[in-house]
């Protein structure tokens, strides 16, 4: 899975942060989503989606070896992590969050589902694995 | 504890500069479900008979439903809610955007704003943390200037509910206003919360909403959206928004014209949904969790100066544009921006211009008066009075109370096509051939207000001279349509696309553990219904029957021209229709809920002083 974005397409409704919150934390909680959705309002009036690419630069970073790679996801091993914040400055999208509840940086694992239900298409994934929802649908 | 619901309540009193949190009962929960049934509650306990609506003593109640933050279609939408200046009845209105959620995500199902802080301020709440502070450097600045400086004061984490200068100056339907764009338009809750000497409220929150059965809420949730991707409305309506139904009101022959003076607008070409998109749309703006962003964010320009606005909707395409006669997408767009910046609802502020228009056009406003002439379709005109308005200045001063009160200052006959139900102007679809939605005007608990029962396609649909069923769809309408209100959810999913009702009564009991269905949320609407009905009572004086009326022009102008020209329902049949809806609604022949409705829908308690 390869995720790319289209951001004249978003609406920012923010649909696509609270499908990756329940889906990997089972929980009703923005602040746990690994995207977001900057708004630029009320000039020039556009939304941006914030998203990881699986560049690695975090995992290069980590200083402990809590991110790795996994496939093609790069993951966060949590217990492991000591807070240091290095993964966040390395992020070149700033695509990667400190949660403070988790003790432990949040970020994208390729779980597909904000492509899914994105309602707009505005992030799509380029290998055509996993699929907007409308597809199957419709 | 119940899933959707934060279970806390935060009081602030701007008075005493102290704020506190409190429990919210199981009880609301099971009886009045979220949103508007908690501020109705609220507001019927606390407030007292007389309150001045723009007094210390009136509330301003910010209230979330226990659907609103979560995923699944539509669950963006927040209810500001007080006695009304415009009515003196219960008011309340609803945003979309993203503030309801965010209120969650700090912790709270609902903000109660009491007393009136000594000099202009901000409310800032930040999860436990809450802070009044000093807003007199936002004060005098438009409602868009207003927010973008405080997301660069507090950062863009923060969603944020203000006034402009209407609120400020107490014009009676100011607006709130959040998102670049979004209102909670009608009653005059700015108007209210600009009498607490408060600018804004700013939020942001960093918690979890709890859920009575995540993974089964999530599966649920993600069906729903696959049911409103699977629509042809998801494709066809969303390009156009609300702004889509321009053309259909005026084949039907029900678009607001000239100050209700007619129900088509020979331009209306120019003003609709397809003007919209092809020459001034800029980009869709949705609110949280929507799949069909009705939001349209335009840019246009007049004498010189481009400005960026979110719509113009259908609303304001027909109050600013057919009713005060704008020619153009890109005249209705601007006046739209006036508005929004000022802090005016469109609505009412297109229904006040036209009444005010007309009233020139016939002699009972001078040019003296006015300072200047004004025209039907001269967006100077638009603009000139807009200002003068939220200005409250010269003319603006009697305009800003509403038509009711303008016209019984004019007088002169102008009473007759003052275009109010209770004292709250009447929106965007002219009812006088369309029997269900001219009862629904008159029955509507804030007021002439479409939201409450949209029930004009059923005229259309089942015939426009029968009356019969017509008492019976508004009911059932005035039961769905303000359940989404409570609920914390945008009804256009269901309105527009056709998502069936089902789904919500299938979630209702994965999110929250309460084991309620659809039928159950309907008799807990209906409930709510009876008690705003019992807050008009209360805080009207002899309120009832007279007060379910509509203006003279709807029950006495047959139609001067258009698709249905000639035609009138008349005031025999809106006496008929009453007479049976009060009927159906166990109320007695003077619109009074008895004792024994009150007690078939568990509100004796509320009902006792009754």
């Amino acid at each position: 899975m390869r995720l790319s974005k289209r951001d004249e397409l978003c609406s920012g409704c923010r649909s696509c942060i609270l499908v990756c919150s329940m889906e990997n934390f089972l929980k009703a909680d923005p602040t746990l989503a690994a995207l977001r959705i900057k708004g630029h309002f009320p000039v020039p009036g556009k939304y941006e989606v914030v998203l990881c690419d699986q560049c690695g630069e975090c995992e290069k970073a980590c200083p402990t070896g809590a991110i790795y790679a996994d496939g093609e996801a790069y993951r966060v091993k949590p217990e492991e992590c000591i807070a240091c914040m290095a993964c966040i400055e390395a992020c070149p999208k700033g695509a990667i969050w400190f949660n403070q509840a988790l003790g432990a940086p949040v970020k994208c694992v390729l779980c597909g589902e904000c492509v899914r239900y994105c309602p707009r298409q505005a992030i799509v994934d380029e290998t055509g694995e996993v699929k907007w929802g409308g597809e199957q649908a419709c | 504890m119940l899933g959707g619901y934060m279970g806390k309540g935060l009081r602030v009193n701007l008075t005493s500069r102290k704020s506190s949190t409190f429990d919210i009962p199981e009880d609301w929960a099971r009886r009045f479900l979220g949103g508007r049934g908690f501020a109705a509650k609220i507001l019927y306990d606390q407030l007292d008979a007389g309150t001045d609506p723009l007094s210390p003593e009136n509330k301003l109640v910010v209230a979330t439903g226990p659907l609103s933050g979560l995923f699944l279609p539509g669950s963006g939408k927040l209810t500001f809610a007080c006695k009304s200046p415009a009515t003196g009845g219960y008011a309340d209105a609803n945003v979309g955007g993203h503030l309801g959620p965010e209120i969650k995500y700090a912790g709270y199902d609902v903000i109660v704003v009491e007393g009136k802080a000594a000099a202009p301020s901000v409310l800032v709440i930040e999860d436990d943390r809450v802070s009044i502070r000093d807003g007199s450097r936002y004060w005098g600045l438009g409602a868009i200037e207003t927010e973008k400086a405080l997301k660069d004061d507090l950062g863009e984490a923060f969603q944020c509910a203000v006034i402009g200068p209407a609120g400020e100056n107490l014009v009676k339907y100011a607006c709130i206003s959040h998102d670049f764009g979004r209102q909670a338009g009608r009653c005059g809750v700015g108007a209210v919360m600009g009498s607490k000497n408060l600018k804004a409220i700013a939020v942001s929150g960093t918690r979890a909403i709890p859920l009575a059965k995540p993974k089964e809420a999530l599966e649920k949730g993600k069906q729903m959206y696959l049911s409103c991707f699977s629509k042809p409305g998801f494709y066809e309506w969303t390009p156009y928004g609300t702004a889509g139904v321009t053309d259909w009101v005026n084949e039907v022959g029900s678009f607001p014209t000239k100050n209700f003076y007619t129900g088509y607008f020979e331009h209306h070409k120019q003003i609709n949904g397809q003007a919209l998109k092809e020459r001034i749309l800029v980009t869709d703006k949705g609110c949280f969790g929507c799949p069909i962003p009705c939001g349209k964010y335009s840019r246009t320009r007049w004498q010189g100066k481009e400005v960026m606005v979110e719509g113009p909707e259908y609303e304001t395409i027909a109050m600013l544009g057919g009713n005060c006669c704008l020619k153009t997408i890109e005249d209705v767009a601007y006046a739209n921006y006036a508005c929004d910046e000022l802090g005016l609802d469109t609505i009412s502020a297109g229904n006040v211009l036209a009444f005010a228009m007309e009233c020139y056009e016939k002699g009972l406003l001078t040019r003296e008066e006015v300072g200047r002439e004004i025209r039907f379709g001269d967006l100077e005109s638009v603009v000139f009075l807009l200002s003068e308005i939220a200005a409250r200045r010269g003319v603006g001063a009697l305009l800003a109370e509403g038509v009711k009160v303008a016209a019984e200052r004019i007088g002169q006959g102008s009473e007759r096509f003052a275009i109010h139900v209770k004292g709250l102007e009447v929106s965007g679809y002219e009812p006088r051939y369309a029997p269900a939605m001219l009862l629904a005007y008159m029955t509507a608990d804030v007021g002439a207000h479409h939201n409450r029962a949209w029930a004009i396609t059923y005229d259309v649909a089942v015939g426009r001279d029968s009356l019969e069923g017509k008492a019976e769809k508004v009911i059932e309408l005035q039961h769905i349509r303000p359940l989404f209100d409570a609920l914390g959810l945008c009804r256009l999913q269901w309105v527009e696309i056709g998502f069936e009702l089902h789904h919500y009564g299938e979630i209702f009991p994965l999110v929250t553990g309460i084991d309620y269905g659809w039928e159950d949320l309907i008799r807990a609407s209906e409930r709510i219904w009876n008690l705003t009905r019992l807050f008009n009572i209360k805080h009207i004086a002899g309120f009832g029957r007279k007060y379910d009326s509509a203006p003279p022009r709807f029950l006495e102008e047959p139609m001067p021209s258009g698709p249905v020209e000639g035609k009138l329902t008349g005031a025999k049949s809106a006496e008929q229709l009453l007479d049976r809806y009060y009927q159906l609604r166990g109320w007695s022949p003077d619109g009074i809920p008895t004792k024994q409705t009150l007690a078939e829908l568990d509100l004796i308690e509320e009902g006792a002083a009754y």
